[in-house]
């Protein structure tokens, strides 16, 4: 699914300026914890759904190569992270949809996750 | 390049402030760089920068001060972090996935979830881990380099002269 379709659909807004909207997106990780995001990314280009805005996410994105952010239920992030996310070329998009709500969306659409489900009760891959 | 001997190639330590948010992660993307310019291959980068994330992330939450030093050698990538702090009362306690002993403001930066230590273990090719109560906690890890990586490590060797 291209970026601009998940944007359509999520009512989002695009707030990194001039980013690639054509660019495809194959999985999608939803989390609001950091370890969470790097465990279970399982290649670059992949979207993250978080309602976390600070830097941290977006070094975390660097990390893991991931191919855009959605944040949720209105959230924004402050000047200086958007500008580390403009000068990482990582698209951050913005929706008021709910982490529930957005998922929903997008998986009734087509779209998977990076993974299904985890092998153990403590969370391991 | 200081403190390198000459089986190192390539050398750099990064200082990190325990408890300063602000930057977090900073130095993993340096690391990247790094590992980018000297054309390591995708997935040796993303180990390695994954595995220095959380280590630095774990620095940040609970120690005073760290070093984080780069080591590549002929046949891998080493990382080392140094830590002064409280240090960890049962490191096999702390490597099981979910332990955690992190505070509500680090919880509420999105970290704390108990998976730092197991996801470097998971992404690397071998790990050891001591700590000493009240001093610091030692880690270290490699990721092994093969076929086509192993070949990017002579033109660092050669542009350290």
């Amino acid at each position: 699914m291209k970026l601009r379709e998940i944007r359509d659909i999520l009512d989002a807004e695009l707030i990194t300026g001039d980013a690639n909207l054509d660019k495809e997106i194959k999985y999608v990780n939803a989390a609001d914890l950091i370890s969470d995001v790097l465990a279970y990314s399982t290649g670059p280009g992949a979207l993250l759904i978080t309602g976390i805005v600070h830097s941290q996410v977006i070094y975390a994105a660097n990390t893991i190569e991931l191919g855009a952010i959605l944040f949720v239920r209105g959230k924004r992030p402050n000047e200086a992270t958007l500008q580390l996310a403009v000068e990482n070329h990582i698209p951050l998009l913005t929706t008021r949809y709910i982490m529930f709500e957005t998922c929903g969306r997008l998986y009734q659409l087509g779209m998977r996750a990076c993974i299904e489900k985890v092998k153990n009760d403590r969370g391991g891959k | 390049m200081t403190g390198a001997g000459n089986n190192i190639p390539f050398y750099e330590m990064f200082h990190i402030d325990g408890g300063n948010f602000t930057n977090a992660g900073s130095i993993s993307s340096q690391v990247k760089k790094i590992l980018m310019r000297a054309g390591f291959s995708h997935g040796v980068i993303r180990r390695t920068s994954i595995a220095t994330f959380e280590a630095e992330m774990n620095v940040i939450c609970y120690a005073n001060r760290g070093n984080i030093s780069l080591f590549i050698t002929s046949d891998s990538l080493k990382i080392v972090v140094e830590d002064e702090g409280v240090g960890i009362p049962d490191v096999n306690l702390a490597m099981k996935e979910g332990y955690s002993t992190a505070s509500e403001k680090i919880h509420e930066l999105g970290f704390g979830a108990g998976m730092g230590l197991s996801n470097i273990k998971n992404h690397t090719d071998g790990m050891i881990l001591t700590s000493k109560i009240g001093q610091g906690t030692h880690l270290e890890f490699v990721i092994s380099l093969e076929g086509k990586d192993k070949e990017k490590v002579a033109p660092l060797f050669a542009a350290r002269g």
